[in-house]
């Protein structure tokens, strides 16, 4: 699904976040990210997403080299993507409908088949009953979990998420993990970015470590196994 | 990206979806943004009125322009020539030279007017009769009056004939009526060019008002920006909203501008018409007519559209996720 190749990444100012990282998720594989802050978590997540472009090394998704996309296909690219972030991303005047429909409306989706797909993804999240309600009279947990139903509702072979329970106590942030695993288990391809040491430990599944832009731990392998 | 179109198959869009789903994207926006100007009119008002009193100016202009030809226009048919003959002419060479001219087919009519007829009129019009009384011989010309045949001879072609018949020895000089005509419809054309400028300058106001305020919604929805950015929206997607916010602008700017020319048109015209009255004219003002009308506002509608597209593309790309 992903590959790194050598990948560097130096932004303007000198601050070199990523120096050399190599690894390779398998498709419908979920693996952690790990590492401080700063060791380059952050970076390497936008990297996939094309917020950033590598300086140097090669971000092949799906056997594609991405970091010589064009701009113009950048949002396809990111359609393949769904992304959670800790902060959650969501839009504050607009119902939690509305929110999880905002992909499939930026997608072309038809306007007669909306309403049952952003309520299956709403109803995977347990949020069903929710859907009129504005994200700001939602709890930070429920805010999330509409984060992950935005992202999983077109259906991406790909989820990546940055901190997703940052800012959540341990047994709302197992719930959190738990909706991954159970979007992996039907085939779709996961990256935690995480710092729960703890809570990475009791999932059993492949970790990388960053420290200061470099590799320290790879459970992955460095090729993806045709 | 032969990865994406690879992907896209995963959740199957058809053709024909995608383009219904853009019409309807198309329509929804347009009534969106025109919803959200009527429903928080305070917002938009201050930009709307300026941006009317903007086009209505240049609409102003072209009424007072336009109405200005078209009084010189009346005038143009009324030109005619006068002969001030020699004191020393013989009224009866004065007679011959009326029937020369009157041989030639060139003029409708060519008629004298006497020393005496000339002392008179000016008894009647001037209220000097003892003035004149008091001289001891009448110190008016006589005078020839030509009204050319062709209402439409050019006043230059006029002027070529004037000149000829100033070198009759029997005429002292000759005066064309439509002289200050001519000076007036040059003022005319330099005022039009002035006109011109001022709109075209006026234009480029609307473009740059349109464009700050789509700049500051742009601005106002940073963050929305950045989300829809990072779901994978494209730039077209994202434009849409604020071009068609700029083109409303544009179009109801238009109609309030159109609105205020009217209003002008009417409140000078009955005033117009009774100063023309006074001067035995039927004048009547001219206003704006319908295609005009639609014009202003479809200029309005098209400098909106434009003034929101160039703030778009210059500030949607400075907007990036993070």
């Amino acid at each position: 699904m992903i590959e790194f190749h050598q990948v560097f990444k130096r932004y303007e100012g000198g601050h070199e976040a990523l120096k050399g990282v190599s690894f390779a998720l398998q498709s419908g594989e979920m693996a952690f990210l790990t590492g401080h802050s700063g060791a380059g978590k952050s970076t390497l997540l936008k990297l996939i997403a094309l917020m950033e472009r590598p300086t140097r090394g090669q971000v092949i998704l799906d056997g594609q080299n991405i970091s010589k996309a064009k701009d113009r296909h950048i949002p396809l690219h990111r359609r393949k993507i769904g992304m959670i972030f800790q902060d959650h991303r969501l839009l504050y005047d607009r119902t939690v409908f509305d929110n999880v429909a905002l992909p499939l409306i930026i997608a072309g989706v038809a306007e007669r088949d909306i309403p049952k797909r952003v309520r299956a993804a709403l109803d995977k999240v347990g949020l069903l009953n929710k859907e009129k309600q504005l994200p700001i009279q939602l709890s930070g947990g429920e805010q999330q979990r509409v984060g992950i139903a935005r992202a999983v509702v077109n259906k991406p072979p790909l989820l990546l998420a940055d901190e997703p329970t940052g800012n959540l106590d341990p047994e709302l942030s197992a719930e959190i993990m738990s909706l991954f695993e159970q979007f992996n288990q039907v085939g779709v391809s996961v990256l935690i970015a995480s710092h729960d040491l703890g809570l990475i430990a009791r999932l059993k599944h492949p970790v990388i470590t960053l420290k200061d832009g470099r590799t320290i731990r790879n459970d992955l392998t460095e090729e993806v196994v045709a | 990206m032969a990865g994406a179109s690879k992907q896209a198959t995963t959740h199957k869009i058809s053709i024909f979806d995608r383009f219904a789903m853009g019409l309807k994207l198309h329509r929804k926006n347009a009534v969106t943004c025109l919803l959200q100007i009527l429903k928080h009119p305070a917002n938009s008002l201050l930009t709307i009125m300026v941006l009317a009193i903007a086009l209505a100016l240049p609409g102003i202009f072209y009424i007072v322009t336009n109405n200005a030809k078209a009084l010189s226009g009346d005038w143009d048919s009324s030109m005619a020539m006068s002969l001030y003959l020699e004191k020393s002419a013989n009224e009866n060479k004065a007679r011959e030279l009326v029937a020369d001219l009157l041989e030639s087919a060139e003029y409708k009519s060519v008629s004298l007017m006497t020393k005496e007829e000339a002392l008179e009129e000016f008894k009647q019009n001037s209220g000097q009769a003892n003035a004149l009384e008091m001289l001891e011989e009448n110190p008016l010309p006589m005078v020839i009056t030509i009204v050319p045949g062709d209402e439409n001879i050019s006043p230059e072609l006029l002027q070529n004939r004037a000149a000829e018949l100033e070198a009759n020895p029997l005429v002292e000089f000759a005066i064309l009526d439509t002289q200050w005509i001519l000076r007036y419809q040059e003022i005319l054309k330099v005022s039009e060019k002035i006109g011109s400028f001022i709109s075209l300058l006026l234009a480029i106001g609307v473009l740059l008002i349109v464009g700050n305020t789509i700049r500051l919604a742009i601005l106002n929805r940073r963050e929305e920006i950045q989300v829809i950015k990072l779901v994978g929206a494209t730039d077209a997607f994202i434009r849409r909203p604020f071009l068609y916010t700029g083109f409303w602008y544009g179009l109801i700017a238009g109609l309030i501008a159109a609105l205020m020319i009217s209003i002008l048109s009417n409140l000078i015209g009955s005033s117009a018409s009774r100063l023309a009255e006074l001067y035995q004219s039927s004048y009547q003002l001219l206003g704006l007519s319908g295609t005009q009308v639609l014009a202003l506002i479809g200029i309005g509608a098209l400098l909106g559209l434009v003034g929101a597209w160039i703030s778009v593309r210059k500030h949607l790309k400075e907007i990036q996720p993070t």
